[in-house]
């Protein structure tokens, strides 16, 4: 049976968490089948049929699926299961609030941030924010997975010519009502989806001092983060946290700037590929983890660094 | 109006976690436990509309074994009124979680189900999305603001990229986030006061549930370890390295 994924997108373009879950999908199956539920979003629908390895999208056009509301969505994707062996969705905040009620609309687990793929029935995900992994085996007959993107490469926007079918929207459930969104206006990426993140903790001694993180942020395209210790100190709000009961991250590139290293912290960030870290301590447990270290006062080096940027930038 | 909080036992965010040597499982002998932190973070928000008279009682259930009452002892002693224990030994996973709890709210008729958004020992993130699609109530996952009016409430979410607003009629599951509140600590008073309020305890059994394994554990693994890499001596050096021989930057 074929493998389904439920595309993320803002109903203009595909988000790039859907392209990684493709490539996850492909890797369960080689007929892959996409849906999109969204409001006037047939580029959307485009994009996903030129993705590399698509055989059809399932395109529903509607009001009712405009904000992504998950009681608004579910029914559809119950409707589509019948023909699946597997439905995926990126673990981000969409998947994680309609797969679960898929699951048990279905009656079946749901199998949540696989990060790599044994079987058809054989997946691996950390547990205890990433200090253990579990390789488990799902005994129901559909899979419904959530995927952590940073674990699969993005497929392509391009190679493929997957037939598009439009199909009937779902009745309202009239469950929950869209009232306002207030999405973060930084050109920073989010954390959760950036390559590179700098991140500040209690050494940044206040929360204007973030301004020497931020300025190195912008030049490398980074997210800006922070260990729990600098939020509970208010130098920045919560969101910025990073770690077990944050943001969980992978970046290509995390700096820890400031940051001592507690469980907490390293739970959330450990399995970035390159790990930085500026510290006057040279003890501090961040050492055991990081690729490099630099030992020394970091009001100094931000400064040094932000320069030694600008040289290889321009 | 009645709220219902589940709250979990779990290991101590604190406590470092061990692999066991066997690959079974994660070392759980003689470790702190406590609740799970997105659990108090519900108790606090459900305790807190109990103080602004929005609520007049607070239901506190868990899942677990006997040792679960401790973690019910904490709800109460923060605030809830009475609590619920469905004994038993086997490890419940989300779906087995939300149908007991099914059973429980149709038996208490909560108008609302405070809980938490995940918890921190298997991380599934599952459960108060399940309820609320069994139930068909609706759901306020990831919530930062929670604002009760009347017979309907607006919840404010934590979404990838910012925040968005929902507005839902009672009754409705809403699973909290870290920025809702910060939740306190108990008194010594109320610890002791704690110990008089009633908790009934049942079996999955009586509610006529059978825990199933649907996801079998295979193996539990340490994450691969990273190896302490270098220091490096001046700022010039490790952009040197993370340019040319890295290519992150």
């Amino acid at each position: 049976m074929s493998v389904l994924v439920i595309i993320e997108h803002d109903n203009q373009n595909i988000k790039n968490s859907s392209l990684n879950t493709i490539t996850a999908a492909k890797e369960i199956d080689n007929s892959v089948h996409a849906v999109v539920l969204g409001e006037n979003c047939s580029k959307v629908s485009e994009q996903v049929s030129k993705c590399d390895g698509i055989e059809e999208v399932f395109v529903a056009d509607d009001l009712i699926y405009k904000n992504h509301i998950a009681e608004n969505i579910s029914p559809k994707i119950v409707e589509l299961a019948d023909k699946y062996s597997h439905i995926l969705a990126p673990s981000s905040t969409f998947g994680k609030n309609i797969m679960p009620r898929v699951a048990a609309l279905l009656d079946v687990a749901q199998i949540s941030d696989i990060v790599s793929i044994e079987n058809k029935d054989t997946f691996v995900r950390p547990i205890y924010a990433g200090n253990a992994n579990l390789k488990l085996q799902s005994t129901d007959t559909k899979k419904i997975i959530t995927v952590r993107t940073t674990n699969f490469e993005a497929t392509k926007i391009n190679g493929g010519n997957g037939k598009i079918t439009k199909i009937e929207k779902n009745e309202d459930p009239n469950l929950s009502k869209f009232v306002k969104n207030e999405l973060n206006k930084s050109d920073r990426p989010e954390l959760t989806a950036a390559g590179i993140i700098i991140s500040g903790g209690r050494g940044m001694e206040s929360g204007k001092n973030f301004n020497l993180l931020e300025e190195i942020a912008d030049k490398l395209k980074a997210a800006v983060g922070a260990s729990r210790a600098a939020v509970d100190a208010g130098f920045v709000p919560n969101d910025y946290q990073v770690g077990q009961t944050g943001k969980v991250v992978a970046p290509e590139l995390y700096i820890a700037v400031g940051i001592s290293g507690a469980i907490q912290h390293l739970a959330g960030m450990k399995d970035s590929k390159i790990i930085v870290a500026i510290n006057k301590d040279e003890e501090a447990p961040i050492f055991q983890i990081a690729d490099y270290g630099i030992v020394g006062d970091l009001f100094k080096i931000l400064p040094e660094l932000s320069k030694e940027i600008d040289k290889i930038n321009s | 109006m009645k709220i219902l909080v589940p709250v979990k036992r779990v290991i101590d965010y604190n406590v470092k976690v061990k692999v066991k040597s066997d690959n079974t499982g994660v070392d759980l002998e003689n470790v702190k436990m406590a609740m799970n932190p997105f659990d108090e973070i519900a108790v606090e928000e459900a305790v807190r509309l109990k103080e602004k008279k929005v609520c007049d009682e607070i239901t506190a259930i868990s899942i677990g074994s006997s040792k679960s009452e401790e973690t019910l002892r904490t709800a109460l002693a923060v605030g809830a009124d009475k609590g619920i224990l469905v004994e038993t030994q086997e490890e419940a996973q989300p779906l087995e979680v939300a149908k007991i709890l099914m059973e429980i709210i149709n038996k208490n008729k909560p108008d609302l189900v405070l809980m938490g958004k995940q918890a921190i020992d298997d991380d599934s993130n599952q459960t108060g999305q399940m309820l609320s699609a069994l139930l068909n109530w609706p759901q306020g996952t990831f919530a930062s603001k929670l604002e009760v009016k009347g017979k309907s409430l607006n919840v404010t979410r934590e979404i990838d990229g910012g925040l968005e607003t929902l507005n839902m009629d009672l009754p409705a599951i809403i699973t909290t986030d870290l920025r809702l509140n910060e939740p306190r600590y108990a008194s010594l008073p109320n610890i002791m006061k704690a110990k008089q309020k009633p908790i009934e305890k049942i079996t999955p059994k009586d509610l006529n549930i059978e825990i199933k394994q649907r996801l079998k554990t295979l193996k539990v693994t340490e994450p691969d370890k990273k190896e302490a890499g270098i220091k490096v001596d001046s700022v010039e050096e490790l952009v040197s390295k993370l340019h040319n021989e890295e290519k992150v930057i």
